[in-house]
């Protein structure tokens, strides 16, 4: 088995990921909620929207393995929702940016 | 096969223990199967064996990409029990333990099922009444679960702190006394040597890359570092993998996986009597045949291949487990690990057909699916054999979540389990 490469931007194996909150910077996980698979549309019309759709919108989600953009917000700090894009293989961060923005 | 017995022990032992064979072969891959299992978990291996043994269908392959066992089957917590809240689930976990308690005897291989009980501890006025909903509803379908007052949780668990000054005092238990746990790595070796002695090749270091499919959409085979291999039936039955292997065929699925973990501690006289389980502060506690306490932890947040997790998770149980049981405050913890778990957004696991033809997927047990080891692998067996679900395992299909038909563990339990 191949091992794993170094986890997340901390040092050590087995600390929790240290996130950059675009509005307050690096700080550590527990201050945080995870939100989940980022970019997923409500449509804005959901009546028009056939049930494949719409199913796929509540239940469906890529759970890739490599880069995935989620959500998260600052729950114990600002407060705010942003996005980050990590490595769900190495639980590498690669960045964060604020709602509305495009993944980088 | 090479039967195991009190007999064969004894010559085996005249000779010095020389003449025992390896448990099952270790074959190339044909040209061609008529069906293929994908992952190498008890899952996978036990619908080989009961595609094998219950409808005759022996020229099996099970791919695995590393060592079989070596996902979530030899990383689990090994809690066995069916007292779930609705009737399909019920049907299904019970479908599963019943199957325990014969398999050592099928399979001539201990599996170390043991039927202790396992105990889950209430908190509060939720968890009571929650629990209570629980045993009524199990009691309608047949399955053992009753109510206890703290004392009566004690005398069943007396390492149990329920002194009413604690953090979260323990206000009743409910306990189901077949429910219990087995041995993860035997149940995998089990399979695998029931389903080899059937003409089943087990092919480990064989990763599937790519599946194969006709101009009609039917799966022809897959790709794998092993070379292409065909077959007409595929079944998938890769746990936290599920979505890149049913990417690989075009399909999306209704999963997230995230980490899970587990720790043990240094082995100690049996103390733990049982296995008992709280929801509400998240621990999940019992001790191996070997002496270790085994502690199963939560989730972390985010989904993550990583096959490990945060060190807050288990400080979490840790802490938890310090509060239930004082007792342990000065043990050691020895190992601690992770498994990737793939989860629905029921917490139901899904068993059936898929959009494409000749491709049936075994998946979403989660956190939980252990338990379900003979019933799932029976099942999966039947519904590749048959080309059509069980009655069992119909509800549990991939369509329920656009039919807004969900069997909703999740809200049932309200906290993984
Ligand atoms: C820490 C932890 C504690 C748990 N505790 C409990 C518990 O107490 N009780 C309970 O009931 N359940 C528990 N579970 C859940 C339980 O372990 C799983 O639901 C169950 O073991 C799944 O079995 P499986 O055979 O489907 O999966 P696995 O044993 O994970 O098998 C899947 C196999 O597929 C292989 N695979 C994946 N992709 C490919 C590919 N592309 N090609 C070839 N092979 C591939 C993997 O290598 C793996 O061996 C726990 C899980 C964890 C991680
Ligand atoms: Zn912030």
């Amino acid at each position: 088995m191949k091992l794993l490469p170094p986890r997340s931007p901390i040092k050590g194996s087995q600390e929790m990921l240290l996130i950059p909150c675009p509005y307050c910077g690096n700080r550590p996980e527990i201050e945080f909620a995870y939100g989940g698979e980022a970019h997923v549309v409500r449509a804005a019309a959901p009546r028009t929207v056939d049930d494949t759709a719409w199913t796929e919108f509540l239940y469906f989600r890529k759970n890739p393995r490599g880069d995935h953009a989620e959500r998260w917000r600052h729950a114990y700090g600002c407060g705010r929702f942003f996005n980050v894009k990590r490595n769900t293989y190495t639980d590498q961060i690669e960045a964060s940016y604020r709602i509305g923005e495009t993944l980088p | 096969m090479q039967r195991y017995s009190a007999l064969a022990l004894i010559k085996q032992s005249l000779n010095g223990h020389k003449g025992w064979k390896p448990q099952w072969r270790d074959p190339e891959p044909k040209q061609s199967y008529d069906a293929i299992i994908i992952g190498g978990g008890g899952h996978g291996l036990g619908a080989a064996y009961y595609l094998a043994k219950k409808h005759g269908i022996r020229n099996v392959a099970v791919l695995e990409k590393g060592w079989i066992g070596g996902g979530n089957t030899g990383r689990n917590t090994t809690i066995i029990r069916s007292n779930y809240l609705f009737d399909e689930s019920a049907a299904l976990y019970d479908h599963a333990l019943k199957m325990w308690e014969g398999l050592s005897q099928d399979l001539n291989y201990n599996v170390m099922f043991s039927q202790r009980g396992v105990l889950m501890v209430a908190h509060n006025v939720h968890d009571e009444q929650s629990f209570r909903r629980h045993v009524y509803a199990n009691r309608l379908n047949g399955v053992d679960n009753e109510w206890l007052t703290p004392e009566q949780a004690k005398a069943f668990c007396p390492p149990l702190n329920i002194a009413p000054g604690m953090r979260h005092a323990v206000t009743g238990a409910a306990l189901q006394r077949r429910a219990g746990t087995a041995r993860h790595d035997a149940v995998a070796w089990g399979y695998a040597r029931a389903a080899d002695a059937l003409g089943v090749d087990i092919i480990q270091n064989c990763e599937v890359t790519g599946i194969d499919r006709d101009a009609a959409g039917h799966v022809t085979g897959v790709r794998t570092t092993r070379g292409r291999i065909g077959a007409r039936k595929i079944g998938v039955s890769a746990a936290g993998s599920t979505s890149l292997v049913m990417e690989m065929a075009g399909l999306r699925m209704p999963l997230e996986s995230y980490p899970l973990q587990a720790l043990v501690s240094e082995p100690v006289k049996p103390i733990f009597p049982c296995v008992v389980m709280s929801n509400t502060i998240h621990a999940y506690i019992s001790q191996s045949d070997k002496g270790e306490l085994v502690i199963g932890a939560g989730t972390d947040a985010y989904v993550s291949y990583s096959q490990r997790g945060a060190l807050h998770i288990p400080m979490h149980t840790l802490e938890a487990i310090c509060e239930l049981f004082p007792i342990f405050r000065r043990m050691r913890m020895m190992r601690n690990w992770g498994g990737i778990v793939d989860v629905t957004p029921d917490r139901s696991p899904i068993l059936g057909k898929t959009p494409v033809p000749g491709l049936y997927v075994n998946c979403g047990w989660g956190t939980g699916g252990f338990k379900a080891t003979p019933g799932a692998a029976d099942l999966l067996a039947y519904t590749i054999a048959k080309d059509e679900p069980h009655p069992i395992n119909a509800p549990f299909n991939l369509e329920r979540f656009g039919a807004g038909q969900l069997i909703d563990e999740a809200a049932a339990a309200a906290v993984a389990h």
